[in-house]
């Protein structure tokens, strides 16, 4: 009987032949990853690090990125704190505030690799399935054991087949499919397994994969994973990861799944996540002309280089209207200064656009876009729950960002496809 | 008599705590007085110690903050009791000892006015007049909450491997 992808990683990084749904497996994860809220987890052990040290150097990757820079004393005290504990224990992988939000950080820096074991105190840390690694969130208690100990529990999951055939229609991206897919299963739909994305996935850009692994957690997944080909081992050499470097892992063809479903791609049309769950997803006719104040480009679900360019083919040349805020959040420094050197960033600028610094930003409703009672926010983030942008009576609606550059232009929400260059 | 506060399906953990307050609220005493604060206004002030939480499906969906677990755990909840719960929140309350009791009848068997007593021992639940068992974890995961959480089981590994 075949083995699923998280069957045979978890076999693997456990030394056993091999693992079954439902059994819990020990394992030492190869990266641990947190964030702003590493001065939390560590504070929690404070006494104990002093005493035992961290169980290894190589293992803790900290990237400052959701509230950057500091909006607050409380921030900078957080802040600087992190920084203090990475010199004192020598963690090795430290980026600082502006380099980015920490999900491409792992990506775009190599350190999320095929056939990798990834935990982060961070929901979205499921976005590296996209290059074949099976990452998946903790919480912060857990991220401070780690550091102790280097080694957790897992739970190895049962899993799901997606199979994609074909590819998408001009105006209709990889954020659309998602969101139609968490749309059919639910905000649960997928909940403690591992979605595998199989068919033709070599169609998809890594930009687009990312965005999808990137969502996972929104039906719940414990990790989302594509397999690892000829774009994956180029984006890896870019990023300074030869092949040699990595093994990677995929199910094999007879494995036994929980659930299978197959998507038509081209049978995929833009929609919106309308308020307040990620699962309340309609084809963008039921809410085109709504309404909208705030329109948010970028995160770390769709704040790559070739999501500005798109919004920039939208956009280039022309005024966004009038009354429309329009935030441009770009995921890291090395994707901002790519879309300033290729245009795209300038042509938004001159349309209107507001630029952030890359990071986490609104996000999460701590600072830069916060909405105020009774408004509207159409953004390509990855959640729209009640409060999410610092307001409870605020609305949040997601979607691609072609649909949220074509809507900008109209001060409300508009199919790209009637403003896409054919 | 101990409360029973109930609510709905995909209670996500951004109503259960704002996200807004994450990276300036990390321990108990900072948490209580938002907690459920954009779900339940009434909740923070008056929660009792022993009171029930019961709520729908994938209780505790969307981000990997601990406020929520560790929060419900100070504030004396005796157990949440759901018809499911997202994969994230279930491991923080393990870590955190929040007791969490998945067992959908008894969501269903609920009625306003019942009581909602457990024995976590025993894996039963009594709703009113009617009663549910529900199934044990695993012993890997009863050790830790047997230690009063993650971080003391932790400790207790650092310091025996240590004298060794």
């Amino acid at each position: 009987m075949g083995k699923t992808f998280a069957e045979k990683l978890l076999a693997r990084k456990t030394g056993k032949d091999s693992v079954r749904p439902g059994e819990i497996v020990t394992v030492r994860p190869d990266h641990l990853l947190s964030h702003d809220n590493t001065a939390a987890i560590v504070e929690k052990i404070a006494d104990d690090l002093a005493e035992f040290g961290v169980a290894n150097r190589d293992l803790h990757v900290v990237v400052l990125d959701h509230v950057v820079p500091a909006s607050t004393e409380k921030d900078a005290e957080n802040h600087k704190a992190i920084r203090q504990y990475v010199a004192r224990y020598g963690v090795q992988h430290f980026f600082d505030v502006g380099a980015g939000v920490c999900h491409q950080i792992m990506v775009e820096r190599g350190l999320a690799r095929p056939g990798a074991l990834i935990v982060g105190s961070d929901s979205h840390t499921c976005m590296y399935g996209a290059v074949g690694a099976f990452a998946t969130g903790i919480d912060r208690t857990e991220a401070s054991a780690l550091i102790l100990t280097g080694q957790t529990w897992l739970r190895v999951p049962e899993s799901i087949r997606i199979e994609l055939c074909g590819g998408l229609r001009p105006g209709v991206t990889a954020k659309d499919l998602i969101l139609s897919i968490i749309g059919d299963l639910g905000a649960d739909g997928a909940n403690y397994q591992c979605v595998e994305f199989h068919g033709d996935t070599d169609r998809l850009s890594i930009d687009e994969r990312l965005t999808m692994a990137n969502m996972g957690i929104e039906m719940g997944a414990k990790a989302a994973v594509f397999n690892v080909d000829a774009r994956t081992v180029e984006y890896l050499k870019a990023a300074g990861v030869p092949p040699d470097r990595y093994q990677p892992v995929w199910a094999d063809a007879d494995a036994v799944y929980a659930q299978e479903r197959t998507y038509e791609l081209a049978a995929i049309g833009p929609v919106v996540a309308r308020p307040h769950t990620v699962d309340n997803v309609v084809p963008i006719e039921q809410v085109e002309g709504t309404p909208i104040d705030q329109f948010v480009l970028g995160t770390c679900t769709n704040g790559r280089t070739s999501d500005f360019e798109l919004a920039a083919s939208i956009l280039r040349g022309k005024r966004i209207a009038s009354g429309a805020r329009l935030l441009l959040l770009p995921a890291s420094r090395e994707i901002l200064k790519e879309t300033m050197a290729s245009g795209a960033m300038g042509a938004l600028l001159e349309a209107g656009g507001m630029l952030l610094p890359p990071g986490c930003g609104p996000c999460l409703g701590a600072h830069l876009g916060v909405l105020a009672g009774g408004e509207r926010c159409l953004s390509t983030s990855n959640r729209n729950f009640k409060g999410r942008m610092g307001c409870a009576k605020a609305d949040i609606f997601l979607a691609s960002p072609a649909t949220v550059a074509a809507s900008a232009l109209h001060g409300s929400i508009r199919d790209p496809r009637k403003e896409v260059r054919q | 008599m101990s409360n029973v506060w109930r609510y709905g399906d995909d209670i996500n953990t951004d109503m259960l705590f704002p996200g807004k307050y994450t990276y300036s609220c990390s321990k108990a005493e900072q948490i209580l007085p938002h907690l459920l604060e954009d779900l339940d206004p009434r909740f923070a002030a008056d929660v009792r110690p022993g009171d029930v939480l019961l709520a729908g499906k994938n209780f505790g969906c969307g981000s990997s903050r601990e406020q929520p677990a560790l929060g419900l755990r100070a504030a004396g909840i005796e157990a949440v009791v759901a018809k499911s719960f997202a994969r994230i929140f279930f491991r923080a309350a393990i870590n955190q000892g929040l007791l969490l009791v998945e067992c959908p009848d008894a969501v269903d068997a609920f009625r306003e006015g019942d009581t909602v007593e457990l024995d976590p021992a025993a894996g039963t639940i009594r709703v009113g007049q009617r009663s549910f068992s529900f199934p044990s974890l695993p012993e890997e995961i009863l050790a830790i909450r047997r230690a009063g959480g993650l971080l003391p089981y932790a400790r207790a590994k650092l310091k025996s491997r240590h004298k060794n």
